[in-house]
């Protein structure tokens, strides 16, 4: 591992342990006050915490277990850039100055570290941008400057905290395809509340909720097999908890047919089912495999689709089928689907995935 | 509203307009390029350049450590710092002498080393210093609080050490208000009276400022006094100016 | 908004009632007694020079005793800043002028009433701190070099009369400052800023303790003396007479010496 880290700040409730390998990117997912910027700020060392130490190749950035070999690395000594959701470039400088920053800090004379920022700029499609000062410059225009920015500091780790989320809808896949391109092989940590984004950027997720990290594993792993509720709504799937039976598995509202897999009976499993594979109807649907019978708790529009959230389950139907259906919030209906819609595995996860 | 606004602003320019139609234009030229009145403008843009400086120097590290740190007691220097604004200028005066003068807090180690305050230019520079300070701090702790810290925090992370992060981030971002506070602390020296002429003194050349010598010029010549008096209202009033000119709004604001 | 402004207005009228109603039965008063023997009522307000504040205090409470119904408001300042607000309208009673030249503006522009009368002298003296810590014994010994001497500037009073006594004496001081006031000469010396300055007697009188007075022979050239006058404004006449008198009586006498003026 090149980065181990491990810390706790009490004031956030955070406690979290995360190793990163060289080249590689590990995206934090979470929704909003999950802890996830805090483990940023602690790493680039922008906040202390009360406890817990990291280490980098071996150099201590910080270690603060009380012990006698203390350390905390002053930030502009760590390696590490850090990328905020707003580009943040610096109003006085004109873009190719932001670039020419880092280098210039690191003691390149102004001349070489202007030709280093130019490359950078090259590199995320801003040449043109190169004179223009930051306030004349669009989100996009400027995430992309910023982005050359943290890499023409030649960091060890790359930080990024929501690097798209203050994007236009229209600006972000581009953003998104470019930083693609410019993390491969290098270490960096993503932080973001968007499942497309660890899909696209991260080889790796690690998901916290209230300052802890609840699951962590490969990307498609993790957000295809959730083990953990909250990864499961994060991902957009329904996540049934339950053990193993012959026809599938059994969880507490009752027995769920499921395609045969691999794991012995009465082991602990899980199910994913994609809210979209579900068919809601008021009467049961004895055509299909399961047909569970659910109350409506919440409808909730998303765009071309209505989430229909029940007690148990989710399930995705157009604004056509539920209007015919007139749903309301406490009304009973059956929630169809087949088993090959279900996606059955162990709850538990390997630990070579760890 | 309007109305009570517009009163608001004839209170003000009524005297100052009504101070300009008193003045004796035919012999405008002579009151005000008389060998004294020279010797006290000169004296006064003197001083208050010097003051300026000396204002900038101290304050922005000042500031720096208000806005940037916190430490036990921050309120209480804060308020400190900022008294002179309100305290009457003599008792600034009564003040400098108690610590500056001869037979104040420090006189006699300064004399030992040699440096005689009374009665000096110094004097007068420290004078206006100490009222016209405050002026920088609030206005330069306030830029630097609105500005807060992550540019300079994304400044660190891209290996800038804190002296790095201050030339070339910090201080760049709140130039604005670093200036315009330091044309505050010009115009606030240009019109130092009452610490000056308690702590400083009055002679021609050395001493006597602008303010002190309208204050004089009023005994035998209130002609002279009242052009002089025309002369420093434009100076001040061109000194604004320049700053509303040259200082662009809040950081951010073509 | 609308009704805090009558309200305002109203009170603005009930005082004005109130006060034009006190002025009314004022004169009233005065008018009654005058034709009987000299029971004097009412106020006058005096201007006096800010170097009789000590001796007019005094003098203003001993009038007030022998007269019972008179009132006597004092309103000390510079000479020449008396005169610009009597010039300018400030109602008073009385005028003392610290020195001739501003009793003799205030004549010219028509407003005292009858002849100035010279009521007191002051002189300059020498006034150090108590340890006297530049030996200075002679008016000469103020022009030595590294001496801190403070002076008036030449345009107010007591610097017309430094200039006489340094032009008697063939002095030629090199001051360290040249102040706006006396009180400011005073002030740097009781602060033990300056080694040296040029006062009136009186100040170094008034001073105490906190200086030291040298007398010199020089300072006979350049007596300065305080004429006093009535003014024509006044509501009271009668009482502003009185108190004329009164300053230049025995008693006004008396004070004054105490406090270390001459007599004209």
């Amino acid at each position: 591992m090149t980065l181990a880290f491990s810390a706790s700040l009490a004031a956030r409730g955070f406690d979290v342990t995360l190793d990163v390998a060289r080249g590689e990117t590990v995206a934090i997912l979470g929704p909003n006050g999950a802890g996830k910027s805090t483990a940023l700020e602690i790493i680039a060392g922008l906040l202390r915490p009360d406890s817990g130490h990291a280490e980098w190749d071996g150099t201590a950035l910080f270690r603060l277990d009380g012990g006698p070999r203390g350390a905390w690395l002053p930030p502009h000594r760590r390696g590490v850039s850090l990328l905020a959701q707003d580009a943040l470039l610096f109003p006085h400088l004109s873009a190719l100055d932001n670039v020419a920053f880092g280098p210039r800090s690191a003691g390149v004379g102004t001349d070489a570290a202007r030709a280093t920022a130019r490359t950078w700029l090259a590199e995320v499609e801003a040449s043109d941008l190169a004179a223009v000062r930051p306030g004349r410059l669009s989100g996009g225009q400027a995430q992309r400057v910023a982005i050359a920015r943290a890499l023409a500091a030649d960091p060890n780790l790359l930080l990024l905290d929501e690097p798209l989320a203050a994007l236009d809808a229209a600006v972000a896949p581009t953003i998104r395809r470019m930083l693609r391109r410019v993390l491969e092989g290098r270490t960096a940590i993503v932080v973001t509340h968007e499942v497309l984004d660890a899909l696209t950027l991260a080889d790796r997720v690690v998901v916290m909720n209230r300052g802890v990290v609840v699951e962590t594993g490969q990307t498609r792993e993790v957000l295809e097999r959730p083990r953990h509720p909250f990864t499961a709504e994060l991902a957009g799937l329904n996540l049934v908890l339950g053990t193993r039976t012959a026809g599938g598995m059994a969880a507490d509202w009752g027995e769920l047919v499921a395609p045969a897999a691999s794991i012995v009976r009465g082991a602990a499993v899980a199910a994913a089912i994609r809210p979209s594979a579900i068919e809601v109807s008021l009467e049961p649907l004895p055509g299909r495999d399961n047909s569970v019978p659910v109350t409506v708790i919440d409808l909730e529009p998303r765009g071309d689709s209505i989430r229909v959230r029940a007690d148990s389950l989710s399930a995705d139907v157009s604004p056509g089928r539920a209007a015919a259906l007139d749903l309301a919030p406490g009304d009973r209906v059956f929630f169809g689907f087949d088993g090959e819609d279900v996606s059955l595995y162990g709850s538990e996860r390997p630990s070579t995935l760890r | 509203m309007v109305a009570v606004a517009a009163v608001g602003a004839l209170f003000v320019l009524l005297p100052l307009a009504a101070m300009a139609t008193r003045v004796d234009w035919a012999n405008f030229l002579a009151l005000v390029t008389s060998e004294s009145s020279v010797a006290a403008l000169l004296l006064s843009l003197r001083t208050s350049v010097a003051a300026t400086a000396l204002c900038v120097v101290l304050g922005v590290p000042m500031a720096l450590v208000l806005a940037r740190t916190t430490f036990w007691g921050q309120r209480l220097v804060r308020t400190l710092v900022l008294l002179p604004l309100v305290l009457p200028p003599v008792i600034g005066g009564i003040a400098l002498l108690a610590a500056f003068g001869r037979q104040g807090l420090l006189g006699h180690t300064l004399e030992l080393l040699g440096i005689r305050i009374a009665f000096s230019t110094t004097a007068v520079v420290l004078a206006q210093t100490f009222v016209a300070l405050p002026f920088l701090v609030l206005s330069l702790e306030g830029a630097l609080r609105v500005a807060g810290t992550r540019y300079e925090a994304v400044a660190a992370t891209l290996g800038a050490r804190p002296t790095t992060v201050l030339r070339r981030i910090t201080l760049p971002l709140v130039l604005p208000a670093l200036l315009s506070g330091a044309v505050l602390s010009f115009a606030r020296a240009l019109g130092e009276f009452g610490a000056t002429l308690t702590f400083a003194g009055s002679l021609q050349g050395v001493t006597r400022t602008l303010p002190l010598e309208i204050y004089l010029q009023r005994e035998t010549d209130p002609n002279a006094a009242v052009a002089l008096s025309l002369v420093l209202l434009v100076v001040s009033v061109a000194v604004v100016a320049l700053t509303l000119r040259t200082v662009p709004g809040p950081a951010g604001a073509p | 908004m609308g009704r805090r402004l009558h309200t305002v207005v109203a009170v603005a009228v009930a005082a004005a009632l109130v006060l034009g109603g006190s002025a009314c039965t004022a004169p009233a008063v005065t008018g009654t007694s005058t034709n009987t023997s000299p029971p004097l009522s009412g106020s006058i307000t005096v201007f006096a020079a800010a170097s009789l504040t000590g001796t007019f205090t005094e003098l203003a409470k001993r009038f007030e005793a022998k007269h019972p119904g008179t009132t006597v408001n004092l309103s000390f300042a510079g000479s020449s800043e008396l005169v610009t607000q009597l010039t300018a309208g400030a109602p008073a009673d009385v005028f003392a002028s610290a020195d001739a030249r501003n009793m003799a503006r205030l004549t010219a522009a028509g407003l005292v009433d009858g002849e100035p009368v010279d009521f007191a002298t002051n002189t300059l003296e020498i006034v150090v701190p108590p340890a006297n810590p530049a030996s200075i014994a002679t008016l000469a010994d103020l022009a030595r070099p590294g001496v801190k001497t403070v002076i008036c500037q030449a345009k107010v009073p007591c610097g017309s009369a430094t200039v006489a006594v340094e032009k008697a004496a063939g002095v030629t001081i090199t001051p360290v400052s040249e102040e706006l006031s006396v009180t400011d000469v005073l002030g740097k010396v009781t602060s033990g800023e300056a080694d040296a300055g040029l006062v009136y007697v009186t100040d170094v009188k008034g001073a105490g303790a906190r200086v030291k007075g040298i007398p010199f022979s020089e300072s006979g050239t350049a007596v300065n003396t305080y004429p006093i006058a009535a003014l024509t404004a006044s509501a009271r006449p009668a009482v502003s007479a009185a108190f004329v008198r009164f300053v230049v009586g025995a008693i006004g006498r008396s004070v004054l010496a105490a406090a270390g003026f001459g007599a004209p």
